[in-house]
């Protein structure tokens, strides 16, 4: 079914303005377009986060729907238990963990891989801000390499994690990235999501002016921008079975590293090793993509 | 034996628009559309993060200016440059 800007236009979002989130924040972005499609009928799940902070200060919530904020390691267990919960009443509710990275890649890993395992029918988003923006800008799990950080004051040395790789060798039915840069991808991603039964996974790339030092206009652009350059690409695992959902002539890295503060201490030969392995990253999912299952 | 005494509390925020007060304060440029060169796309409504531009009455992009934060990323992705920032 194609989607188009009036559909969503039309749906009802759950996020309310006038949060606690910075101005530019991608994560809110990602939020009001996935809430579009998931629909009133959906019970949230958010542990500590920048999300934490944008929808619940006290007395107020800018989330108008049911939410439940819970700590950093828990969300996968929490949202199994709402799911179940629901089961046992005989209700269909889409139960959706909002979680950034800190709470997925690394702190929260242990339950989502429990969860995963198990296949609850619940969908577990990652929004990835690519460090603990929350409490000041430190490393997490999902930093890419190069980038300043308060904890990497000389860029990180380490590559992230291939998170979504890693939840579709768990072989649940659905794996997607996404970017804030392509809502209708996003939008279409949420939507196939909610249909599938099991566990659904769906990590979306979400720009942090504060975070990542660049101009707050430039939100939507560097989502594109992200995926232009096969720094992100934009793919989905269903039933074990890749498929790149949008396939870009691609851009010159620079363009999308030299609009960024935190990768300001990169040099050119240092930008031409990262495009080398955004690269070959890209040709290894073309690769995957190739197979009848990879999982 | 002891036993727990008093009332238990659970916190629950209501959801409500303007949870972290008028964010409108914190506008440093303010959006403006020129009517005359909007085409309607929607693409400003489709990336504002703050949920703040609807259809107006005369059919162009209105914006909420008690909660739009003047990020800019409206005037950003218009293609037709019809949005603004004026200091404000
Ligand atoms: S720090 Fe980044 S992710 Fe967190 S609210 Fe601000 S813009 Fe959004
Ligand atoms: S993006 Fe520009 S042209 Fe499109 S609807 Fe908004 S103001 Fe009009
Ligand atoms: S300046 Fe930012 S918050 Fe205000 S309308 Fe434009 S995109 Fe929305």
């Amino acid at each position: 079914m194609p989607l188009t800007i009036y559909d969503l236009m039309k749906e009802k979002g759950s996020y309310l303005p006038g949060s606690a989130a910075c101005p530019g924040c991608g994560a809110t972005l990602a939020f009001r377009i996935a809430s579009r499609v998931l629909g009133p009928n959906t019970v949230y799940v958010v542990p500590a986060s920048c999300f934490s902070v944008i929808q619940s200060p006290f007395p107020k919530s800018a989330v108008g729907a049911p939410l439940y904020n819970i700590a950093f390691p828990a969300a996968a267990a929490t949202a199994s238990g709402v799911w179940r919960a629901f089961k046992t009443l005989n209700k269909e509710v889409n139960v959706v963990v909002w979680a950034g990275d800190g709470g997925t890649v690394d702190i929260g890993l242990q339950a989502l891989s429990g969860a995963a395992e198990r296949g609850e029918n619940i969908i577990y988003v990652c929004y990835d801000n690519e460090a603990y923006m929350n409490t000041g800008i430190q490393r997490s799990g999902a930093t890419p390499p190069y980038a300043l950080t308060k904890t990497t004051p000389t860029g990180k040395r380490e590559p992230s994690k291939d998170m979504p790789l890693i939840v579709a060798a768990h072989r649940v039915p659905y794996v997607a990235t996404a970017s804030v840069g392509y809502p209708f991808d996003l939008a279409k991603k949420f939507e196939k999501a909610k249909r599938i039964k099991g566990f659904k996974y769906i990590h979306i790339f979400s720009p942090c002016p504060p975070g990542w030092d660049y101009p707050v206009e430039k939100t939507a652009e560097i989502g594109k921008l992200a995926v232009d350059t096969y720094f992100w690409p934009l793919y989905e695992i269903e039933n074990g079975k890749l498929k790149i959902t949008l396939k870009p002539r691609r851009k010159p890295l620079k363009e999308f590293i030299r609009l960024q503060g935190r990768f300001r201490k990169m040099s050119d030969e240092e930008i031409a090793e990262l495009e080398k392995m955004v690269v070959e990253r890209w040709k290894f999912l073309e690769h995957l993509e190739k197979s009848e299952r990879i999982f | 034996m002891s036993s727990v005494e008093g009332d238990i509390i659970i916190p629950v925020s209501k959801p409500s628009p303007g949870s972290a007060g008028d964010t409108g304060l914190w506008r440093v440029f303010k959006p403006v559309v020129h009517e005359d060169r909007c085409i309607k796309c929607w693409l400003c409504w489709l990336y504002c993060p703050e949920e703040v531009i609807s259809e107006g009455e005369n059919g162009f992009p209105e914006i909420n200016y008690s909660y739009c934060k003047g990020c800019g990323v409206c005037a950003d992705v218009c293609p037709k440059d019809a949005i603004e920032m004026v200091p404000d």
